[in-house]
């Protein structure tokens, strides 16, 4: 049997042992001496969270495909855990073998949100790998991170051997039998990360020198190193259907934060949203094959258990197959009570008629995310959604029975004036004022409308990178101004508004376009203690703040300094088939708030179709 | 058709809790392809109800849950499949039709249940193996119980029905169940008081055995295990 890595004594003392035992079903046993790769595929967040994520699964999957790799999982120890591994110096370990991390050859980082980086530096500094990469050894593990944070590395750069940039079904492969080879080799850690950088998509930070204007602004980012490429080509898989998908996924026992099968049905999105990282960097749209997904269910459902499926994908509506896909799943699934949940579906008639025939629509809320209160805000997002669509959708809803509403807004947009900020309440009010049109004696008492809003983040590779941010206290006044407009609706007791808060907001908007000085502020918060960021009973603003000062940094430079147009940035080094001029143009548009058509209205030659592929050629092709 | 399930939960398995295992099982049926029945409503869920929960820690070979089926399938066939599905430490041992009454299932009907404690962390003093058979003389056996409201005081020793020593181990069966529910913790822990050994540095490993319902004969307790109250689907 299995020996644990942690005791029995630890393991009854922590909030959840089953976070750090392994043992799941459909996890990956191998013998350790009859592999050639391990890989420490690491979630720098809690169990639940990491467990939920479906790249980790894909990639696990494929790694394990190989008999010459045993991948197995690693999870941040909970704040319980991880302060008696500090205090008995206990080394961090991987689930599957129970063995520590500092023994394999690689520890892949997947880095979904900025609010984790202190946690990346707690899986180096648990797992007893130096933290910086040119303080590693040949015995030492090399450390690779993937993931959208990726698309802009900079502000981890000193901590990570290599970055993958883009998706990763492609060149890992590659990437194991090249380390074979030189691992056999004998020749020096610094010649395997020159090989690595000559595989595409790969970016060895340390390889690269970057020099700074007075202003603080780069003036120069180019290799230091003959093996380094000038530019990092994103990687994207071009055929999702015959891509690698995860069939027998691992099956928690505790409940994950998505505890049902999910089946992604595309990459990318054709909306091109302005605000949003996702569609930009996902480009192509790609659709996977609706009878492969069918298939994909019903194994799926088989090789766990599990008794709910989901969809995923960045807007499920404009999947091609959808009404056929629903069709199926709710004719194959629902006499074995297997439920189904359609997020991020657009608003109509069959979406409604699908959700009344899956769930219990007076336990329901339907869902819009318009984003912005006004339509001039909404067009300088480019979110074509209008404000008959959403009066039009919520309505339909009502007829079917729906009596509540949530609707997801941002505040702090460019070019925000009063009156859009107004609009978010005044919007809201006139979706109850619908609700209230519906005679009294056929209505089901009252309606219940839900508004929240984030504060807008800039994030690269976004038509809105070059937005400036605002001060904490000029985002609370925001939110108060939609707040009081809130209290002056006719229907104001059917409407109840929710706002993010601030602080956390300036950080990530620090970390989503900084550069690689972060790094020392980065390593000075966790120092201080900060971790677990995303969670708000966890987030320290102090010891955060005192972080910046200790090192020098300037919070404002990152957040409210206003960009010019031809500013290099950090990530600009990265190529993700979207171009930069295409990028300027769109923030031209945004600033006359005028619409851009989605891909398959008509191309508005972003720069994607280098790749050659998935939406680019199918609306050629219908020409 | 009402069917018992008797399974064990040994290794690392002893760290998930008892709501856990209930989902573990819920997504095993559907793995092993046991046509197992749903309620009726809107959110349909698998009729299955545990006997009994286990402490995080405590492993044991005497675990059961009652189930329905929406048709027969064979013990043999069932137990293959599930134990096809299963992750090491847990493993399903018998799958028994049971009687169709209601109050016959699940929890209603445990009474008691078995351990072997083993000493895990700190020493006993040499006279402990006849000092535990003298263990059961005392007249009363008081332990403080402590409830999220309160602390009282409870004479725990008409709930123990056997201590003694095993091998090693001390074996011991306690009253379980809805009516009266002692765990094995608890016994321990009153006899390193009566050992005066030193609790804080003490821990012990335990294991159930099997649990029993109250088969009474003439108001006198009669304990015979859930399985003996099953038998085999052909």
């Amino acid at each position: 049997m299995r020996k644990l890595a942690l005791s029995d004594d630890i393991l009854m003392t922590v909030e959840k042992p089953a976070r750090y035992i392994g043992n799941e079903v459909n996890s990956v046993m191998k013998n350790s001496k009859e592999v050639d790769i391990r890989f420490a595929f690491a979630f720098p967040e809690q169990y639940e969270i990491g467990m939920s994520h479906l790249g980790i699964k894909i990639l696990y999957d494929m790694f394990n495909r190989r008999e010459d790799v045993w991948c197995e999982r690693v999870f941040s120890p909970w704040v319980d855990l991880h302060k008696i591994m500090k205090e008995q110096n206990l080394a961090l370990f991987a689930l599957e073998s129970q063995d520590p991390i500092r023994d394999f050859d690689f520890i892949g980082i997947t880095i979904q949100f900025e609010m984790c980086y202190t946690n990346i530096l707690q899986i180096l500094d648990l797992g007893q790998v130096p933290l910086h990469a040119t303080d590693r050894s040949i015995e030492d593990p090399f450390v690779i991170g993937g993931g959208p944070c990726t698309y802009n590395p900079e502000p981890l750069a000193d901590f990570f051997d290599i970055f993958y940039i883009g998706e990763g079904e492609t060149v890992y492969d590659e990437l194991f039998d090249k380390y074979k080879i030189w691992k056999k080799s004998g020749k020096s850690r610094r010649e395997f990360l020159e090989i690595a950088a000559g595989i595409e998509g790969l970016y060895v930070p340390q390889f690269y020198d970057v020099s700074y204007h007075e202003d603080g602004t780069i003036a120069d980012f180019r290799p230091n190193n003959e093996h380094a490429q000038p530019t990092i080509k994103k990687q994207v898989v071009m055929d999702v259907t015959h891509a690698v998908y995860p069939e027998k996924p691992v099956v928690p026992f505790i409940k994950a934060v998505q505890d049902r099968v999910v089946l992604e049905i595309q990459r990318g999105c054709i909306r091109g949203c302005r605000f949003c990282q996702a569609g930009m960097i996902y480009r192509p749209t790609r659709e996977r094959n609706v009878e492969k997904l069918k298939e994909y269910a019903r194994n799926m459902i088989r090789n766990t258990g599990y008794e709910e499926i989901s969809l995923s994908s960045l807007s499920s509506s404009d999947y091609s197959q959808l009404e056929e896909l629903v069709n199926f799943l709710i004719d194959e699934f629902q006499d074995q009570s297997v439920n189904i949940s359609l997020p991020s579906l657009r608003i109509d008639s069959f979406s409604l008629d699908v959700m009344s025939k899956v769930q219990d629509v007076r336990k329901s809320s339907v869902t819009f995310a318009p984003e912005a209160g006004s339509q001039r805000m909404r067009d300088v997002i480019n979110k074509g959604l209008t404000e008959e669509d959403i009066i039009g959708g919520a309505g339909k809803a009502f007829d079917g029975g729906w009596t509540r509403v949530k609707l997801y807004f941002m505040l702090g947009l460019p070019t925000e004036t009063e009156e859009d900020m107004k609009e978010i309440a005044r919007l809201s009010d006139r979706v109850a004022r619908r609700y209230y049109e519906i005679p009294k004696e056929e209505r089901n008492g009252k309606c219940q409308i839900v508004a929240s809003s984030s504060f807008f983040i800039p994030k690269p590779f976004t038509p809105l990178q070059w937005a400036t941010m605002f001060t904490p206290e000029e985002y609370i006044r925001r939110a108060y101004i939609v707040k009081h407009e809130f209290l002056e609706q006719l229907n104001r007791k059917s409407l109840k508004y929710n706002w993010h808060e601030a602080d956390v907001t300036m950080l990530e908007g620090a970390f989503a376009r900084g550069d690689r000085r972060l790094c020392k502020t980065l390593e000075e918060a966790y120092r201080l203690g900060c971790l677990f960021d995303s969670w708000s009973d966890h987030y320290d603003h102090e010891k955060w703040m005192t972080a910046f000062e200790n090192t020098g940094a300037d919070l404002d430079f990152y957040t409210i300094r206003p960009r010019a147009l031809d500013e290099k940035f950090p990530w600009d080094f990265i190529d993700i088939g979207v171009t930069k001029d295409f990028l300027k143009r769109e923030w031209k548009n945004a600033m006359n708030a005028k619409v851009t058509a989605n891909c398959r209205e008509k191309c508005s030659g972003c720069g994607a179709g280098t790749f050659e592929g998935g939406v680019c050629i199918e609306s050629k092709s219908k020409i | 058709m009402k069917v018992r399930v008797k399974f064990k939960k040994y290794g690392a398995m002893r760290f998930i809790g008892h709501l856990d295992v209930m989902r573990y099982f819920q997504k095993a049926m559907i793995r092993a392809d046991i046509p197992i029945a749903f309620s009726e409503g809107f959110s349909p869920h698998q009729i299955m109800s545990f006997a009994n929960p286990l402490g995080i820690g405590v492993t044991s070979e005497g675990e059961y849950f009652d189930i329905e089926l929406q048709r027969e399938i064979s013990s043999k066939n069932a137990v293959k499949q599930l134990n096809d599905v299963m992750v090491e430490g847990m493993e399903v041992v018998s799958f028994r039709q049971i009687a169709e009454e209601k109050k016959k299932t699940g929890m209603a009907i445990v009474a008691g249940a078995d351990y072997l404690s083993s000493l895990k962390q700190g020493t006993f003093p040499k006279d402990w193996k006849e000092k535990a058979s003298t263990f059961m003389n005392q007249e009363q056996i008081l332990i403080v119980k402590k409830t999220k409201r309160s602390e009282k005081e409870v004479n725990i020793k008409p709930m123990i029905y056997k201590f003694e020593v095993r091998d090693e181990r001390i074996y011991m069966q306690v009253a379980t169940g809805s009516v009266e529910n002692l765990k094995p913790g608890l016994v321990m822990q009153a006899f390193c008081q009566y050992l005066h050994m030193d609790e804080e540095a003490t821990s012990f490993a335990n294991h159930r055995l099997d649990l029993y319902a109250n088969a009474e004969v003439d108001g006198n307790r009669e304990l015979v295990t859930l399985e003996s109250l099953g038998s085999e689907i052909e």
